[in-house]
Parts: structure tokens; sequence; C-alpha cells
């Protein structure tokens, strides 16, 4: 059942993924190393492999039981949480919507959403605009505010009547404690945090992409028999379509039946403004990684980004550590970032960082170790000390702008 | 008050530096650790107990190496731990785990209130503690970073959003997910190593917990994993050489161009 593989061609019998694996399933039997059934499927050893000899492909049952197979053809159309806070679409349901177009041309289909609150009539035109095909609007008092409970009881309903083949959520705080209630309640599958979503048109799968194994790499996900395929999507990676303000569509409001004995209530919002160290809206962001070394230089980041007008990131690893709140946390687990500029300050370049930023429009490394992965992501490298090239660029960012 | 704390044993290599010059690992004697997360939630129904007194149970599904782990758990100050350990569990994404998960915690009975960390780090999804909270048929609230009060049969917490935080009151039994901003952890305690070696954990296999063989483990798992790759980014770039002064001077002056060029400005 294991679904890891030893290539025995490629396989010379190093013995360093048995030292690697945290499970100890991996035995040497004095003629070849195989995999036994305590593998988690961890993933670290075939990412650690020199030799490309362990695989994790092929993985599918080969003969998926008949019972759990899923009547998938009577699946048709992507279908889009429509999430709104105060009257407000977020952002990422903008961009969900840009990247449904794309993915429903390659299916021949069309795109939906799903609009819960009240009042909701302008962010319908909205979405028309932003490319929505058809709206499945449920207004109501009780769904002004977000509720998991009363959200997902709603959302269910919706996709059980009109049976989408796909349905995508933007992975907030809201979309990803909703997703996976959904996606229980409905026994389907879910990615989380996807930053690359594909179609297999033949089969009418959805490639889901996202960073994987402690950001080591990334790892591309189906969901073969279940429908729908679920995934949340990282905000600020797919881009929203120019909007047509005259485009109009259907408004659908589904027949839904409001359950009773709903057992969490929001008794407050508290607003903070440095909640998020207001990174989503800077044009340039000046980050720090583990690699500045000490925290006294985190004091030159600040100066550098002062001088930039900029806000600052760091990696997880120097929120970790301990060093800088939560707030300032860029990358698969902190926040997503689209600055028009991203300095990366001695940060390695980790895929779950790269998650957050990638899709900054320059982004400008400085390390002091050449062959850092962050190289490979930017448009400009500054190699060396942070201690020397930061106070450099300093100095030479204020004469050039006569400050 | 009966807490039950979900934990997962999670590769301590996926935290560990890499060495640059080799390429390997800097590792440490173990080379599996509690999910750091985990320890928020442990920590926070420690803590509960200290203050109102009740029961606090540990559950991990893993392979059996995980006992060691729950003894650390219990040395910490669970008073009781749990593991599901069984061949047909393995290969379970977060649908199949969950579903697991609540299988053992329905054995479990009694209980509640249930502590999750936010996330594992291994697979990052934190998915599992809102899916097992709908297995399980109760509410929950995610990203918890400070919990006001516990009564017989409601919480009242703060959860963590994205412009700031939400005062929520959830009725019991519920579950809770917990960011690291929720407490300090703390270090087993002389005494509860004592205590937890010899604490008795109990090993429950799927016959153990009656469970839909078709539902856990790989053959519960909707989603695949087909492929896995180092990705290429095919970005166009330029890495400057010579001191800092000299590099400084040829970024700023890139910069400028850039910024005329994206229009930061």
């Amino acid at each position: 059942m294991t679904r890891l593989r030893i290539n025995l061609e490629k396989c010379v019998a190093c013995l360093e993924c048995i030292d690697l694996c945290p499970c100890n399933a991996i035995q040497y039997d004095q003629t070849a190393v195989y995999i036994d059934q305590s593998c988690t499927l961890c993933g670290l050893c075939f990412s650690k492999c020199r030799f490309d000899a362990i695989h994790y492909k092929e993985v599918l049952p080969e003969k998926p039981s008949t019972e759990n197979k899923m009547n998938t053809a009577g699946h048709k159309g992507i279908m889009i949480f429509g999430e709104q806070r105060e009257g407000q679409l977020q952002e990422v349901v903008r961009e969900l919507l840009g990247e449904g177009k794309r993915l429903a041309v390659q299916l021949d289909t069309t795109v939906s959403v799903v609009l819960l609150g009240m009042h909701t009539d302008a962010l319908a035109k909205e979405l028309f605009a932003f490319g929505a095909d058809r709206i499945f609007q449920i207004d109501h008092p009780l769904l002004d505010y977000f509720n998991d409970e009363l959200y997902a009881d709603m959302i269910v309903q919706v996709v059980r009547q009109y049976t989408p083949e796909i349905f995508l959520v933007g992975a907030t705080t809201y979309g990803k404690s909703l997703a996976p209630r959904i996606a229980s309640r409905l026994d389907t599958g879910l990615t989380a945090d996807c930053t690359r979503l594909e179609i297999d048109a033949e089969k009418r799968l959805l490639k889901q992409t996202r960073p994987a194994f402690g950001g080591n790499l990334m790892a591309t996900i189906i969901c073969p028999i279940h429908r729908p395929q679920m995934c949340t999507v990282c905000p600020k990676i797919m881009l929203p379509i120019e909007p047509d303000f005259e485009k109009t569509g259907q408004v659908i409001k589904p027949n839904i039946v409001f359950s009773k004995g709903i057992k969490t209530k929001i008794v407050e919002h508290i607003k903070l403004k440095s909640n998020h160290a207001n990174l989503s809206d800077a044009e340039i962001i000046v980050s720090a990684g583990r690699g500045i070394q000490k925290l006294q230089n985190l004091e030159l980041i600040r100066a550098l980004a002062d001088c930039l007008g900029a806000a600052v990131g760091a990696s997880r690893a120097l929120v970790d550590s301990g060093w800088i709140a939560y707030s300032h946390q860029i990358g698969q687990t902190g926040i997503s970032v689209r600055p028009k500029i991203y300095f990366a300050c001695g940060i390695s370049g980790a895929m779950q960082h790269l998650a957050g930023m990638m899709s900054a429009k320059y982004i400008i490394a400085i390390n002091k170790d050449p062959d850092a992965s962050i190289f490979k992501v930017a448009h400009l490298g500054l190699v060396g000390n942070i201690e020397q090239i930061v106070p450099a660029l300093i100095n030479e960012i204020k004469s050039h702008y006569h400050y | 008050m009966n807490i039950i704390v979900c934990v997962k044993q999670v590769p301590a290599s996926a935290t560990v530096a890499i060495n640059r010059d080799t390429h390997t690992m800097i590792r440490e004697e173990n080379n599996s650790m509690i999910n750091p997360f985990d320890l928020y939630a442990l920590e926070e129904a420690v803590r509960h107990k200290e203050t109102h007194g009740g029961k606090i149970t540990a559950i991990s599904m893993g392979i059996p190496q995980t006992e060691d782990l729950l003894r650390e758990v219990v040395a910490i100050g669970a008073d009781h731990a749990v593991l599901l350990s069984d061949i047909a569990f393995a290969g379970a994404d977060t649908l199949a785990t969950a579903y697991t998960l609540a299988s053992g915690i329905q054995k479990i009975n009694v209980y509640d209130l249930i502590i999750c960390g936010r996330q594992s780090t291994d697979g990052d999804t934190a998915q599992v503690g809102p899916s097992l909270a709908e297995k399980l048929g109760i509410s929950h609230v995610t990203c918890v970073s400070k919990i006001d009060e516990i009564s017989k049969d409601c919480i009242r917490c703060h959860r963590l959003v994205e412009d700031g935080y939400e005062v929520i009151e959830m009725r019991l039994p519920g579950l809770i997910t917990v960011v690291k901003e929720i407490n300090e952890p703390r270090l087993p305690s002389l005494f509860g190593l004592r205590r937890a070696a010899k604490a008795e954990i109990p090993v429950w296999s799927a016959a153990d917990i009656n469970i839909d063989l078709k539902l856990c483990g790989i053959s519960g798992s909707p989603t695949y994993v087909i492929d896995t790759f180092t990705p290429d980014y095919h970005v166009e770039n330029e890495i400057l050489i010579g001191s800092p002064e000299e590099q400084a001077k040829t970024a700023v002056e890139k910069l400028s161009e850039i910024l005329y060029t994206v229009g930061a400005f």
C-alpha cells in the first residue's frame, strides 16, 4: 500500500535516507533498500535523495473501489466562495474569478459565485463585472457577518443542489476555517493554500499545486473520484481580469433551509491597525530573514525600509525566533503580498516564503550565500554581508535621492 | 471539564538547519518531535486544569513510535494519552485523518473541549481541526489567541483575523485551534517525567475504534499527490559582484529604472 517507490536502478544504497527517515520506515536487507509500512509519506526521503531514486508518482490505487466511485459526470462548473466583509468583496474573490475563468475555458464550462450576506446586490454587479456567469445569492440578516456554522450550512446546500465539479475558496482566515468544514461534510478532498491551478482537460481534473514538506518542494495534488474538487487558494497569486461593468448574468436565489441552534456567536470584532503591519497594501516591502544574524541588524532593515517608505516583512524563521511579531510574517503561513518591489534580506528562499511573495513585480535579494535559492527567483541579487550591504544601500539611496 | 488535546508527530528536520557546505542536515539526537503548535494547545489545557481542575486526554494518530512523544505530553501535564496506530491509517490526507481522530475521540466519549494546534509544521494545511469538528458534529473556532473564560457549557475566546480579532462565544462541546500568541509552553517537570515513565499509553488499532476501513488511511483519502518538483522560476536575473559600495551603487541605479518601469512612485 506504500506509495513511495525506490528505483533500484538509480539507488546506490548510500543509506542516507535510512538515517533521515523520521519513521524508521526505510530498511536495508543487504541487497536492496525498501520502504516498509511505517511510512507516513512525509516525503522527507525523496526530497533529499541525491540520486533521485525515490519516487512519489503513480500513486492512484490501481482499481479504485467502485463503491467509492462517484458519478463525476453529473458535476459541472466552477463555483467560488464570494467572501465579503462589511459589504466589501475580498480581493481574493476577484483573483479567484480571474483564475476560475481561465480554468472554465479549458473545461468549457461556467463560473458561479456563492454570495452570502445582507444587501449584497451591489456586490453581485461587481462579481459579474469580474467574470461571474451566475450568482447564487442568499441575502439574510443572519448572514451579514461571517459565521462558520451558518455559512457552511448554506454552502453545502447550494453545492448539493447545483453540483459544481470545482469549488474554490480564498485562503483567508475565514476561508481556511470554512472550507475544511464544507469538505468534511461533503466527504470530498481539500487542498490547502494552492499557488497554482491547472486543468487536465481529458480527465476533467483540477491539478492543484502547493508548497509541501516543510517548503522544500512543490506538490501537485488531484482529487480523482470525489466531487467537488476543493481547494483554498493563496491570496495575491492569481490575477483578476479587467472588469467589464456592462456585463450581467443570472442571479439565482437558491432554496435553502436555515439550521436551528447555531452554537457560535461573534460578540465583538476589534480592529487593530497593526495586525498585518500594512503589508498587504505596501508598494515596497523590505523583508528580513535569519540571515540577518543579529537582532540589532533588524534596525538596519527598518532603516532601509524607512528611507524607501517601505513596510517591513519577515520570514517564518525570524518570527519563530521571536525577533519580530507574527503580523510581519510573509509566506504560506503568514500573509501573501504582491508589492511592486520586494527586498529579501538574509532570506534563504524556502518555498513557503516564496509562496507568499513570488508575485512581487521586482525582487531584490541580498544574501551572503551566492547559492541561496532566493537568487533563483530574484531579478537582482546582491551578494554579501547584510551588515555591509544594507548600510551601503541606505547611503547610496540617500545620496541618489538627495535626502 | 474534560479536555482533549490533539497532537501530531512531525519530522524535527523540517525546522533543522541545513549545512550549506555539505547540504546535509544539522541533526539533533531525535529526528521527530511534537508538532510545535500542539504544545500551545497542550499548555492552554494544562493552564485551565491548574486553575479549574478537570482532566486532559491527549490523542494522536501516528506510527507506533509516537508513543514516546505521547509520554512527553503526559510529562508536560496530560492525564492520559491515547495513540491511534494501525497500518490501515497510513497515507491519510486531512479528511481521513479527521475521520480517524473522530473515531478515536468517540471512543474516549466524554469531552467538553477539544484543543488543536492551528496547523502542523509538516503538512501545514490547518484543515484537520475544523474537519474533525465537523466529523464530530460540534462547533469550532480557529486561530484562537486568547481564552477569556470557560464555563460549564460555553467558551469565550479571541480569534485572530486579518484586521484584528473577534471575541467569540461558542457553546460546548466544541473545538478550538490555537495560535502561538496564546501562551508560552512549559517544559516537562521532573515529577512529570517520572509520572510519564510509568504512564500506560493505550494503542488503539482500527478494530479497537470500530472504524470503516474504506474511510481511513490511503483508501479514505480523496486527494493524491501526483507529482512533486522543485519549481523552475525562469527569472531573468542579474547577480551583482564587487564591494558592498559598488554593488549598492549599481543596485540603486537599477532601482531608479525599476521604480520608473513598475511605477512605484
